[in-house]
């Protein structure tokens, strides 16, 4: 089906609810070398993750640095192989593509970088910029390019567009910047658009603004969004549903509501406690933090890799066995023994 | 009245000498901050926080075009000291600084125990033996265990080596530390770890903190006073508690409306338009051109009032407010 000439509301009724990617017990670990040869161990940066994502969903992996979301992020990107398990897009298996498949791949997913300047070609106009991905997926047409690049730009409302197409990137400010990223992300028309914290460089008055435009797209065009983030407070007017990620693993999946209403696993509490809202009554009380740092992928404790800085742990169960998810409600679920 | 018994400054300039003309990146602050007293300094990037925090501290690039006004600690004017007797007398002595990104500016290649305790022996010509235990009371202080004092920068995490950097400015006592973004870079859980230790050392040490962010919500964890700095100058200054509940000036507003917030269902909202750039400003409020409540008076410059013992920069208090500093001619 081309996607370029349905209109989004055929395509809602067509798909809706229907898994368009899945992650099967996905498992990236990065082998550490001794003299450059002998093996000392793996980091487990994603150890053991499973979801589905439907079309036009948008979900939210939070976790702090070091937890695996990246990694996570890059392995759907199709950069990482998996060690194990699997991750099918629209019934394909993506470690299985060759590189001319890859490609078919890549243009269904688009990919926004969490630093605009970084991402973008500092000796390239905005035009050659949005450009040179139609180029590279045949679209050989130069009026058909240079009105899908117009139409593209229209859509992340930089206005006046020709002001904009011979400008280089430093001649942005970080909002148009990452709205010129937004635009490069969306101008195959993919159907999965994977965001890396794609507001922590920008200024808070105009995070909202980006996050609100993402939306938008999303709801225009019906995308599947992954946003990786850190901050909780953000995620909730821009996604459906909330996985927390704890040291390589998925540790509590939940609709947004349920997950800031009725959060269950201990880390994912000691994270919302963590986050301030702007309060003056902040600054009179202490905030009560989990003890220690998040564990070495490479020696991961054994059972729970939350129980050594958990208050709840329970000896002999916590920190022996790994838990499994247990379903609390209809799509939360928590991977903690405290609900066996 | 605002309280500037520890620091009151007033007009103070620095402008920068650039390729593309002259950066009005300080441009007539005026602000104030009592003993043992947080005052968290918030504002876009680009609106001079960090410039304010170099000037005060006088630590200043080559390219100053100009450097001007008052900076009174605790009653003596530091802009008339000169650069010896401000090194000697004033800096790290009576104000230290946590610039920005300071924990991945430890030096990597001396203990992390050395680098604390010397500023001690710079500045009050200690031995290394009692600047040494000076410093393991200071990693007391800020939640490092003493045993990391033999350990290298490389072997701390983030969390950790940005305690070192606060222990740093800690070690001689000063009765100010100015915090430049000192959360910014790092995790939820730390960042909150950090905020509770600067309320434990506010509260034991006595000392007074500036703490520069764009962090609204976290910054809320330390503050007693709010500044907000808008194109160059401070817009409003205000106890933190009626800067939360419901801010002055049209900016800190929308500043406020543009948090999102995790336990109140209120959608955030953006300020549209950009800062302006602080090349050639143009007479008149800086934040007219984005400002939803601009009037006819706008286009002169705004002199400060003050409402209730809070400052505001701002036309719309003309009325209602008692004028504390007049307009600067255009």
């Amino acid at each position: 089906m081309d996607v370029a000439t349905s209109t989004p509301a055929e395509s809602k009724v067509s798909r809706a609810g229907q898994t368009m990617l899945s992650v099967q017990d996905l498992r990236v670990w990065f082998e550490l070398r001794r003299w450059g040869f002998g093996h000392a161990g793996s980091v487990r940066a994603v150890d053991g993750v499973s979801f589905d994502l439907g079309y036009g969903e948008a979900i939210a992996v939070v976790g702090e640095s070091g937890c695996g979301k990246s990694t996570l992020m890059k392995s759907i990107l199709g950069l990482h192989l998996p060690t194990e398990g699997e991750i099918v897009f629209e019934g394909t298996r993506i470690s299985d593509l060759g590189s001319r498949r890859m490609q078919w791949y890549r243009s269904h997913v688009g990919y926004v970088q969490q630093d605009p300047f970084g991402a973008l070609p500092p000796f390239m106009t905005v035009s050659s910029i949005l450009e040179e991905p139609l180029i590279i997926n045949g679209v050989n047409d130069p009026h058909e390019r240079s009105e899908r690049v117009v139409r593209a730009l229209e859509e992340v409302k930089l206005s006046p567009v020709e002001d904009v197409l011979p400008k280089f990137p430093h001649m942005l400010s970080g909002g148009q910047q990452q709205r010129v990223v937004i635009a490069r992300a969306m101008i195959l028309q993919p159907r999965l658009i994977v965001a890396d914290e794609p507001v922590s460089m920008l200024d808070a008055s105009i995070r909202v603004e980006i996050l609100k435009l993402m939306r938008t797209l999303q709801e225009a065009h019906e995308l599947a969004v992954i946003y990786i983030t850190h901050d909780l407070s953000t995620v909730r007017y821009f996604s459906e549903r909330i996985f927390v990620m704890y040291a390589g693993q998925v540790v509590e999946k939940a609709k947004v509501d349920d997950l800031l209403a009725d959060a269950s696993h201990p880390y994912t509490l000691a994270l919302l406690a963590a986050t301030s809202d702007p309060d003056p009554e902040n600054a009179l009380t202490f905030k009560d933090v989990p003890p220690g740092e998040p564990p070495s992928l490479v020696h991961p404790p054994a059972g729970c890799r939350f129980h050594p800085r958990c208050s709840h742990a329970i000896a002999g169960l916590c920190d022996a066995k790994e838990p499994p998810e247990f379903t609390l409600a209809p799509s939360h679920t928590a991977a903690c023994w405290l609900f066996r | 009245m605002v309280n500037d018994s520890l620091l009151r400054i007033r007009d103070l300039k620095l402008h920068f000498r650039t390729t593309k003309g002259v950066v009005q990146a300080v441009d007539g602050v005026r602000f104030g901050l009592g003993h043992n007293e947080a005052v968290v300094v918030i504002g876009e990037s680009g609106c001079g926080k960090s410039s304010l925090a170099k000037a005060v501290l006088r630590l200043l690039p080559r390219n100053v075009d100009t450097y001007s006004g008052e900076v009174y600690l605790n009653g003596t004017d530091t802009m008339k000291l000169d650069e010896e007797a401000f090194r000697r007398q004033v800096r790290w002595v009576k104000m230290s600084m946590v610039p920005q990104a300071a924990m991945n500016a430890l030096n990597p290649v001396l203990r992390v125990g050395d680098q604390v305790a010397e500023p001690m022996m710079v500045h009050y010509g200690v031995g290394k033996d009692e600047a040494l235990a000076q410093a393991r009371r200071m990693f007391e202080h800020v939640g490092v265990p003493t045993d990391f004092m033999q350990r290298y920068a490389f072997e701390l995490s983030g969390g950790m080596r940005q305690r070192v950097a606060i222990a740093m400015s800690l070690v001689t006592a000063p009765a100010l530390i100015i915090l430049d973004e000192p959360t910014s870079a790092l995790d939820v859980l730390t960042q909150a770890n950090i905020m509770n230790m600067l309320k434990r050392i506010k509260e034991e040490m006595e000392t007074s903190f500036i703490l520069i962010t764009h962090d609204i919500a976290t910054s809320s964890e330390l503050a007693d006073k709010v500044g907000v700095m808008y194109a160059g100058q401070i817009v409003e200054v205000s106890d933190a508690f009626r800067f939360f509940s419901g801010p002055l000036h049209p900016y800190s507003q929308k500043l406020m409306a543009s948090v999102p917030r995790l336990r109140a269902d209120v959608e955030p909202e953006f300020i549209t338009g950009q800062p302006p750039s602080l090349f050639g400003l143009k007479p008149g409020c800086r934040f007219a051109p984005r400002c939803p409540a601009r009037f006819g008076r706008c286009d002169q410059n705004p002199p400060v009032y003050e409402v209730d013992g809070r400052e505001v920069r701002c036309w719309l208090y003309e009325e209602t407010g008692t004028l504390v500093e007049a307009a600067k001619e255009a």
